[in-house]
This record gives C-alpha cells, sequence and structure tokens, in this order.
C-alpha cells in the first residue's frame, strides 16, 4: 500500500473524457469523403486519386512549414488530419483536369491564406479549401470552368446541359471532381449525421431553403438540389465546425442564409460559383451571429 | 417503463461494475474522526468541546450558528484532540473537531417525535432535523430545515427525492435504495407533512430495476407518493435538470426549487430523516462508495461521519501500487485530494481511486468550434465562448453570458474533442466576476 501522498495526481473535475478528438474527428470526415472519392475515380478516371493525394500532401506540407516558421510542434498540428482534410476537400472543388502545380499553388493557398495568417486551425474565419478555391477561380478562371467527361469538354448542367435528375443523382456528369454523385456524397452525409459530427440543421437549412425558393419561384427542386455542388456544400462545406456558428440559434440564420444566397446567385448571378460563395458570405457573418443570437438559458425569464 | 428526461446533457459512462450488486460493508469504530465546523452554505458551528474532553457519540461538540447553521455531532465516543485546521473533501478550507476513539460507540439517542407521521407536528419536524445535523447528503450539502422554511409567501406542492446518482462509479444511493426502501418512503413522507405537500415523487433512473421495485413496493399503500424511472443521463441528478425532467417546471435563472414549488432531497437525506424524526438518531453514520481501478476492496461502506479518507482506503484494504489519483466525490464534479489525512463529511459520497494511467490527462489541442459544449450544456450556456472570456478575465462578456447561471456539472469539458479545460476556466472566471462586482461597491 503506497501512503506516499505527496505523489497524489491533483487535477480539476471531470476526472474522466469521452473518447472523442479533434484528429478523431477529422478522420471522421476524412472517412465519410471516400463513397464521393469512389465515384469520382469512376467517372473521371484515376487522375482524381492523383489529384486529391497532391492537394491533401501539398496542404500539410505547407501546414508543416508555416509550424515551424511559427516555432510550433509541428508534429501535434499535422496529426490531427485538418490540413490533410482541407486538401482533399479543395480538391473535390476542382474540375478533374486541373493541371498538378495549379492543385498545390490552390492548397498553398488554402493554408497559407484561408488558415495560417488567423492563427492556424480553430482561428480562421473562412472555410480553407474554399479560399483555396476562390483563388484559383479568380486566377484561372478558363481552367476552372473546364468540366471534362470521357474527354470531351461539356458544359456543366447548371450552365445549361441536358442531364436527367437521375444522371444527376448517381453522378455520370461533367463537373467538379468531388461533386458529381449526389449518392455518393449523401452515403458519406449520413455517415457524419450518423457519427454526430455535423448538425443537422445545417445542410437541412441550407438544402431546404434551397428546395423552398425553388417551388416559389417554380424551379425544378429536385434540380437545384443534384445539381452542381450543393450537397457537397451542404454536408462538407457548410459543416466545417471552425467556420459555422456556436449557437443553435445563429446555426439556423447561417444555414439558411447560405442557402438563400446561393439560390440568388443561381438565378439571378453567376451560375456555377454560388455554393462556394454563399457559404464564404456567411462565414463572414459567423462572428456576428454567435454574438448577438445567443441561445436561451435554462430557466431565462422571457423579456416583457 | 418510460424514462422521463431534460434537454441535453451526455450519455457518461456508468463504471459501476466493481460495487453494484456487493452488500454495503459496515466499517469498524475509525481510531480518529475529524468533524468540520462547516459542510454546505450555513454559518461555521462553533464548538462547545475543548481539548482533552471527553465526548460521546451523539454528543452536540459544536453549535449551530445563524438560521442556516447545522449542530455538530461527535460521531464516535472518545477524547477531543483539539480544534485543528482541514481542508474539507469539497475543497473548503476551515477548522474541524478532531476526536480520538476509544472504540466505542454508545449513542446518545433523541426522544421520538412520534410513530404515527401523519400526527407528527410540522415545526417539530423541522427543528429536529435541524437539531439532528441533516444536509444534503448528495454532494452539496444544503441544509435540509431551510428546504422546510420557503419564504411565506410560497407554495411547496411537491417534494422529490432524487434517486437519479448519475455520477460515474457511485453505487451508495443504489445501495441504500435497494436495502431501505420504506425509510425512503418514511423519510419522504416527513418532509412532505413538513411541507404540507400533497405530491411526493422518487425519480429513479430506469435501469436501477430493483430499486425501482422495492421502492415502488414501500410506496404501494400512499397513493400521493409516485416512483418515477429516470432516463440515464448526466447530470440527471443536478437539481434544475431533475425538476424539469419530473415536473416539466423550470427553476428560474438564479432561482432555487421552491421557486417551482418543489423541494429535492437526497436519498440518504430520506433515510437521516426518518432516523431523526421517529428513531430519534441523529446523522452519524453514511454509506459511501470506494472505488476504482485503484482500489483493493471497491465498495459500499457504511462509515462514521469524519473517518478520514486515509482510514477508509486502508479500510477498504488499500491503495494499489499504481494507484495516483484520489477523489472524494463521483469523477464528473469530484475533488482530487493531495493529502488522505481529509475527513469525510455528512455530504461527501464517494472515494474513487484512478491509476497512474486513468489519472493521465489527454493531449490539449485548439479548439474547433465544433459546439459539442454548446450543444450538450444542460443550462444552454455557451461554455467554450465563456472559458475564452474567463482566460482573458473579459468581465463584461462573461456577465453577458449568464457566467454564473453554471451549474459546474463537467459535461462541456467532458466532451471536449480538444480536451480543454472549459468548466475549470468557468469556476475561475466565476470567481473573477464575483471579485469585480465587489469591488464595484457591490451594486448588485
Amino acid at each position: 500500500m503506497i501512503m506516499a501522498t505527496d505523489k497524489l495526481v491533483v487535477t480539476h473535475a471531470p476526472h474522466i473524457r469521452e473518447r472523442d478528438t479533434v484528429p478523431g474527428i477529422m478522420g471522421g470526415v476524412l472517412i465519410a469523403l471516400i463513397p464521393a472519392l469512389v465515384a469520382a475515380t469512376l467517372v473521371f478516371g484515376w487522375f482524381s486519386l492523383v489529384l486529391v493525394a497532391v492537394c491533401a500532401a501539398a496542404s500539410v506540407v505547407t501546414e508543416w512549414i508555416w509550424m515551424a516558421l511559427r516555432h510550433k510542434d509541428g508534429r501535434v498540428i499535422v496529426q490531427d488530419y485538418s490540413a490533410g482534410l482541407t486538401g482533399v476537400l479543395l480538391a473535390f472543388t476542382l474540375p478533374p483536369t486541373t493541371p498538378i502545380w495549379m492543385a498545390i499553388l490552390g492548397s498553398v493557398v488554402a493554408i497559407t491564406i484561408g488558415k495560417q495568417i488567423f492563427g492556424g486551425l480553430g482561428f480562421n474565419i473562412f472555410n480553407p479549401a474554399l479560399v483555396g478555391r476562390a483563388f484559383l477561380t479568380a486566377s484561372f478562371p478558363v481552367a476552372m470552368t473546364d468540366w471534362v467527361l470521357d474527354g470531351t469538354s461539356t458544359a456543366t448542367p447548371l450552365d445549361g446541359a441536358v442531364a436527367t435528375n437521375l444522371e444527376l443523382f448517381i453522378g455520370n456528369i461533367g463537373g467538379s471532381l468531388g461533386e458529381t454523385s449526389a449518392l455518393a456524397l449523401l452515403i458519406g452525409g449520413a455517415y457524419l449525421l450518423y457519427r454526430r459530427l455535423i448538425d443537422w440543421r445545417l445542410p437541412l437549412g441550407y438544402l431546404g431553403a434551397v428546395v423552398i425558393l425553388a417551388l416559389l419561384v417554380g424551379e425544378d427542386p429536385i434540380f437545384h438540389l443534384l445539381a452542381g455542388g450543393l450537397i457537397l456544400g451542404a454536408f462538407f462545406m457548410l459543416t466545417d465546425p471552425v467556420t459555422s456558428p456556436l449557437t443553435r440559434k445563429g446555426r439556423w440564420v447561417y444555414a439558411v442564409g447560405a442557402g438563400i444566397i446561393v439560390f440568388m446567385i443561381r438565378v439571378w448571378g453567376d451560375a456555377p460559383g454560388g455554393v462556394l460563395y454563399s457559404i464564404l458570405i456567411m462565414n463572414m457573418a459567423v462572428p456576428l451571429l454567435d454574438r448577438f443570437l445567443p441561445d436561451r438559458i435554462f430557466g431565462e425569464v422571457k423579456a416583457k | 417503463m418510460a424514462s422521463k428526461t431534460f434537454k441535453s446533457g451526455v450519455a457518461a459512462p456508468e463504471l459501476k461494475k466493481q460495487t453494484r450488486g456487493k452488500e454495503i460493508i459496515d466499517i469498524a469504530v475509525p481510531r480518529r474522526v475529524i468533524l468540520p465546523l462547516k459542510e454546505g452554505p450555513g454559518d461555521p458551528a462553533k464548538p462547545v468541546v475543548k481539548k482533552n474532553d471527553e465526548v460521546q457519540a451523539g454528543q452536540v461538540v459544536a453549535e449551530a450558528q445563524g438560521d442556516w447553521g447545522l449542530p455538530v455531532r461527535a460521531s464516535i465516543d472518545g477524547k477531543v484532540e483539539g480544534i485543528v485546521d482541514i481542508r474539507t473533501a469539497a475543497g473548503q478550507l476551515g477548522k474541524g473537531i478532531s476526536i480520538l476513539g476509544n472504540g466505542n460507540v454508545n449513542m446518545e439517542k433523541m426522544e421520538s417525535l412520534g410513530s404515527e407521521i401523519s400526527s407528527l407536528e410540522t415545526e417539530k419536524i423541522t427543528k429536529r432535523i435541524q437539531e439532528a445535523g441533516i444536509l444534503g447528503m448528495g454532494g452539496a450539502g444544503f441544509p435540509t430545515h431551510v428546504k422546510l422554511m420557503p419564504p411565506p409567501d410560497v407554495k411547496i406542492d411537491t417534494v422529490i427525492i432524487n434517486g437519479a446518482e448519475c455520477e460515474p462509479y457511485l453505487t451508495c444511493d443504489e445501495k441504500v435504495m435497494e436495502t431501505r426502501p420504506e425509510d425512503i418512503i418514511s423519510g419522504l413522507r416527513i418532509l412532505m407533512k413538513a411541507l404540507n405537500a400533497g405530491k411526493g415523487i422518487v425519480g429513479i433512473k430506469s435501469h436501477k430495476k430493483k430499486a425501482i421495485q422495492l421502492i415502488s413496493e414501500a410506496a404501494k399503500e400512499f397513493s400521493e407518493i409516485e416512483v418515477v424511472g429516470l432516463a440515464d443521463k448526466y447530470p440527471m441528478g443536478a437539481e434544475k435538470m431533475l425538476i424539469d425532467a419530473l415536473t416539466g417546471r423550470r427553476v428560474p435563472q438564479g432561482g432555487l426549487p421552491f421557486h417551482v414549488g418543489v423541494a429535492v432531497n437526497n436519498i440518504q437525506t430520506a433515510v437521516a430523516v426518518k432516523e431523526a424524526v421517529l428513531d430519534g438518531v441523529p446523522l452519524l453514520r453514511r454509506v459511501v462508495t470506494v472505488t476504482g481501478s485503484g482500489i483493493e476492496k471497491p465498495g459500499d461502506y457504511r462509515v462514521y461521519i469524519g473517518i478520514t479518507v486515509e482510514e477508509l482506503v486502508e479500510a477498504a484494504g488499500g491503495l494499489k501500487e499504481d494507484a495516483a489519483k484520489v477523489i472524494a466525490g463521483g469523477p464528473m464534479m469530484g475533488q482530487a485530494l493531495h493529502r488522505l489525512e481529509t475527513p469525510m463529511g455528512r455530504a461527501d459520497t464517494a472515494v474513487v481511486v484512478m491509476t497512474e494511467k486513468e489519472a493521465h490527462l489527454p493531449l490539449e489541442r485548439p479548439c474547433i468550434r465544433c459546439a459539442r459544449c454548446v450543444d450538450h450544456c444542460p443550462v444552454f450556456l455557451n461554455p467554450i465562448t465563456l472559458a475564452n472570456y474567463a482566460e482573458k478575465e473579459i468581465i463584461e462578456g462573461m456577465e453577458r453570458l449568464k457566467i454564473d447561471d453554471c451549474i459546474e456539472c463537467g459535461t462541456c469539458s467532458f466532451v471536449c474533442p480538444a480536451k480543454k479545460p472549459l468548466v475549470q476556466n468557468i469556476i475561475l472566471g466565476k470567481g473573477i466576476v464575483q471579485n469585480a462586482q465587489r469591488r464595484n461597491g457591490g451594486s448588485d
């Protein structure tokens, strides 16, 4: 029996913790992206895998360099999978023909401008993958809209190409690498919801707003749901925890607001960029939403 | 049985296998007890004995002070060693009366107030409960007689007995429910009588089937008493959550249960009430859980109030070689002790011993704003923002986000995937805010 009580560990309660960790959450999201990656490879070929690998590797290396510059222990940060996830998500938004150097450039920008200049993981305002994608769209507008399917350039359905809703659902159509198959993305999204890695309010508010607006202006809501990156955005981009609100009320406004913006851009603006800008714009509103839409506290007396 | 529940909270692990199903072990009379003069929010009691005085179990050794105060009674026979500086298991610094035992307990009983609960006098019950030194035995140590004296304009219609025992590891209340169901129901009826309340509810986690069955049987002939199953969720035993689950009433911010017409008492408190009122036995003993991977003989022990953790651990076979952390109370809200000479008071429920491996703190990472702390907080606060404000000492922000409403249950830190010390910082922040308010001349 030990009585050397000076050796007792003293810490503050709670003395037990749930198992989930930050790397566990990021890893879970990566797992949820596997079906979409498989779909991309089947539809666009093996180069999809190369693009995803290049973006992930470039993001991790960029993160590592930044950690070294900031004199932080790079192992801890890089081990959390967040940089890799940013890379994979960026690759999913790229056309399948994106040159490798361009993919690397996008990844460097995503990690540097999207994440590290704000202070790294947890401090960035904008979704880093979408910052990278926005940078590439602005810099290389032609390459970023080169939708190739079976070796020939095509338009995407949002540009006016004809596609049935079934084709959109399965994914055998032109478009960005990761957003081609709604089915694969929904499988991943269901996994995220099942593991409670994302809040159901976000995809529901976002997709719900688009459906309701489509019905109001007399467009086909199913087409709007399945076309473009809406589902990828709803389950994987809008739900980035770092850049979405903390409060429940804030999350509703954030998701529905992004849904309204994407629909306005699609109907009255430049069709393909809707998802990208809707999320980036609502990212900007997050600090305000957190500040001005607090949840009602237990037992709070209603203001008269 | 359909389970009642509240919003938010978390499914915490049970960790109760080590002690569940075993019988309560009566511990031998300890060599020494140290009786804290202050437990809970009341004023410290005033000692009426001096060094070398011989005392008898049940004798008042310190008198109650103020309306909320409670007397301190010797729990064993022996000689007063002195008034010593202590740190209670709950972490409060103060004084205690140290009594060196002589191995005997010849209890000085009080007179029974009667055997028929329905003919007891209300004022006498309240006075007796105070004299017997009874307080909230679930951990908070709130004086029970104060709960029986609500402001004159308040009507309490429901008395709840809290059998949730939501802290992992703990089984002492479950054992008491399984062994003394009639006494619990008698205690509840006495409390209802004292408050002239028309309804009594015993809330028990639905999976504690044996306890529910036995207590339901004991309550069978009393139509005003209901036994209700509760969902297995933490912090179900927190007063506000329990009242919400059982009655649908929400205690207003900054309020107490009486504001919604309810009084809540712990299982063992109910037993102590019955013993004090019907049997004339003051509160000198209680059942505590001693468990964890770092203890040789885990079990539920009936102890004498004031036993030191050191003697209690010894009675439970001692610490194992790799024991590293000794917690007074449950793992969610209990205090890690730095010395084992700490006494176990009336409100101290358990000793949990963790091994080096279990005591190892997980790696802290940057917050990813996943909002799990927000989603699980049972009082719907914004823990991560509060913790950030506390770290930066932003008093305005902590006040705006109602830091005072935090019940310190630890759910936020428990669920945090980044392993941030959230509740820890919030508790620090509370202190910062209170100090600032005091400095500003107590304008509040």
